[in-house]
């Protein structure tokens, strides 16, 4: 049954390419707290290897529906599946996690009172076992695995200092790199660059396209530069839904979304914003 | 690559070699061979006295791998300890055989409950004491009594999320309800005397100079035993994640760990620890009663824990020695006021030194390197 839907849906959106699956879908995903819409009749695909941005002001349900990706939430109703097979919407947060769905905070949030090594053996892929964790010494690919990382977002030479002590964008980057050691199909990034000075606003941006391809990557994001220099297609949220999607371009000349972000034109527009 | 909790301090290593020395060396040497009257000459009452501290200990390190190393506060603890206490008491009353008050084969409380005519077919024994006549039965009973019950309420309560204060709350009434069912005398635990008067261990006469001696250097190679266990567990990947829960479960669940089953092993282990604490207790002390499983005993081991410090693995060895020894001598000399005593201790740690004795030495070097910068400071500019 999901199989079946996520090909029709693929089929409709995009006929030529029918064979290759989606790595994400979501439809008709709502989500209400006591009364408040926070996500309504939310439609939307993810290609496999795609970088795509998403943005959309304030309480547009940016991070609510990481939630729900991620299983911290459940929908009230929708459809939210991986790779055309895992109802990730009956799953929990580890579950989820195993199946290859990484998520960086919009804070921080590295464990301070462990050191930097220590955090990226805690994320680096492998079994989560209790036996595992208990008898079973680091394997010799998690060691390289680990070790890239830490070259990676170049803290080699810290990575016995607790987390704690790390700067802000540090503690960042420290992030990026557990979500590089677990290895994941799908990279969720709230607001990587939250906080970081315009350099490692940008080094974390080139990083981020160096993952796309080899991982699907969904990046949220704010700073309207940070997003032109990575962006390939960036999809508005407004309300908890879709307002639209295109370059960086279409989307930062659509008149809507001008609306959205810059207040309403002198016409109130009847229902609301429709898409 | 190393795991960090390999490093650990020069005072930890200090004291766990010298609880070594003293308890499995110099203090049964000066028991069995200083004559009596000697400077030197340690008692068999000071042995049991120790021995009983060397069990307290045991629990508090119980406690700080639930609390100190995942976060999880169980103020039941002493439930744990209690029922280990109890299974080793069962056969130790069994083991009295003829020699009780009314010459009977059955323990004494229940020919005074008159059981020979609740189970006249097993001659007045309950039918689930009468395993308990074996030794290696109850040894064995000592370790899966509490880490049945520690499972069945783990699984529960972890399962259905409960966490912080919440836990604790549903732990203190979980051992709050153990101990009125205990005092029950139809329960067949012996009610509110519970077990006493035993006489021997393994053939052994309890109050013999040289089984005094066997059973302190029992507690005291628990004790290093239990220290070993937790050191090698905080130096494992699964001591890391046991950390990681600790400070933010959430962020371990998104890691792709199933805490609940982390948090379960750690409870269920805990719960076997402080149960075989228990074991040993008993026979030390001769006695093991529903008090013994009262909501207070845990709130107070807590203490020695919070005492001590639950940063470290030495911290409540320290605290429970310590706190311990104290009672003993404010409830010989001010017995009445035992209770603010310590609560004081209690609130005076938490707010001046809030990593415990432990961590003094630490705090201490802090405080040198602030009056130093303090006094840099002060200093006219050249």
């Amino acid at each position: 049954m999901a199989g079946s839907s996520c090909v029709e849906a693929r089929q409709f959106i995009a006929p030529d390419m029918s064979a290759k699956p989606f790595m994400l879908l979501l439809e008709d995903v709502n989500k209400s707290f006591e009364g408040f819409h926070a996500i309504s009749n939310l439609t939307l695909y993810l290609d496999e290897g795609e970088l795509r941005v998403i943005i959309g002001p304030n309480g547009a349900g940016k991070s609510t529906m990481l939630d729900l990706i991620t299983g911290r939430t459940r929908p009230d109703s929708g459809k939210i599946e991986l790779g055309c097979s895992s109802d990730l919407t009956r799953m929990n947060e580890h579950e989820i996690n195993r199946l290859g769905v990484a998520r960086k905070f919009q804070t921080p949030s590295v464990f301070v009172d462990h050191t930097v090594l220590e955090n990226l053996l805690l994320a680096v892929e492998g079994s989560r076992s209790v036996w595992h964790a208990l008898f079973r010494p680091l394997q010799r690919g998690q060691k390289t695995r680990v070790e890239e990382a830490l070259e990676t977002i170049g803290l080699k030479d810290r990575s016995h200092e607790k987390a704690g002590l790390l700067s802000h964008g540090e503690k960042q980057w420290l992030e990026i790199g557990m979500l590089l050691a677990q290895n994941p199909k799908l990279l969720l990034v709230d607001e990587p660059a939250a906080g970081m000075s315009d350099e490692e606003t940008h080094r974390t941006g080139e990083l981020l396209i160096s993952l796309a391809g080899k991982h699907t990557v969904v990046v949220i994001e704010h700073d309207m530069n940070f997003v032109r220099q990575i962006a390939r297609k960036v999809t508005v949220l407004h309300q908890g839904t879709v307002l639209c999607e295109g370059s960086v371009d279409q989307v930062q000349n659509d008149e809507r979304v001008r609306e959205v972000y810059l207040g309403r034109k002198k016409r109130p527009a009847v229902g609301g914003v429709k898409c | 690559m190393n795991l960090a909790g390999k490093s650990y301090g020069r005072l930890e290593a200090m004291v766990m070699a010298s609880c070594a020395l003293l308890g499995l060396v110099i203090m049964p040497v000066c028991n069995a061979f200083v004559p009596e009257g000697h400077l030197l000459h340690v008692s068999g009452f000071a042995l049991g006295v120790y021995g009983k501290y060397c069990c307290f200990a045991v629990l508090a390190l119980s406690i700080n791998l639930l609390w100190g190393s995942t976060g999880v506060l169980c103020l039941g603890q002493c439930l744990f300890f209690a029922l280990g206490g109890y299974a080793m008491g069962m056969h130790l009353m069994l083991m009295i055989g003829k020699l009780g008050q009314y010459k009977a084969d059955i323990p004494d409380f229940m020919v005074f409950l008159e059981f020979p005519a609740r189970y006249p077919e097993t001659g007045g024994l309950p039918p689930h004491w009468i395993p308990f006549r074996s030794f290696p039965f109850a040894l064995f009973a000592v370790t899966w009594v509490p880490a049945l019950v520690a499972l069945a309420f783990g699984y529960f309560a972890f399962r259905s999320r409960i966490r912080g204060v919440y836990f604790s709350i549903l732990s203190q009434a979980l051992t709050y309800a153990a101990t009125l069912l205990f005092f029950r005398n139809d329960f067949t635990f012996g009610g509110n005397n519970g077990l006493t008067d035993f006489k021997t261990i393994l053939g052994h006469d309890l109050n013999a100079p040289g089984t005094r001696r066997m059973l302190f250097i029992v507690s005291v190679l628990l004790l290093l035993g239990v220290y070993g266990l937790c050191r090698w567990l905080a130096s494992t990947r699964f001591g890391l994640v046991q950390r990681a829960i600790r400070d933010s479960e959430n962020r371990v669940l998104f890691c792709g760990y199933s805490t609940v089953h982390y948090k379960l092993l750690v409870f269920v282990l805990s719960a076997v620890i402080a149960g075989v604490a228990g074991a040993v207790y008993v026979p030390l002390v001769g006695i093991i009663n529903p008090s013994e499983m009262a909501p207070d005993k845990s709130l107070e081991a807590v203490v020695w824990c919070s005492v001590g410090g639950r940063q470290s693995l030495v911290g409540p060895v320290l605290g429970a020695i310590g706190v311990n020894a104290l009672k003993s001598y404010a409830t010989h000399s001010y017995a009445e006021q035992w209770p603010y005593i310590l609560g004081v201790l209690f609130i005076g740690a938490t707010l001046f030194v809030p990593k415990g004795i432990a961590g003094i030495p630490e705090q201490l070097k802090q405080w040198r390197a602030r009056r130093a910068l303090k006094l840099a400071n002060s200093l006219p500019r050249t």
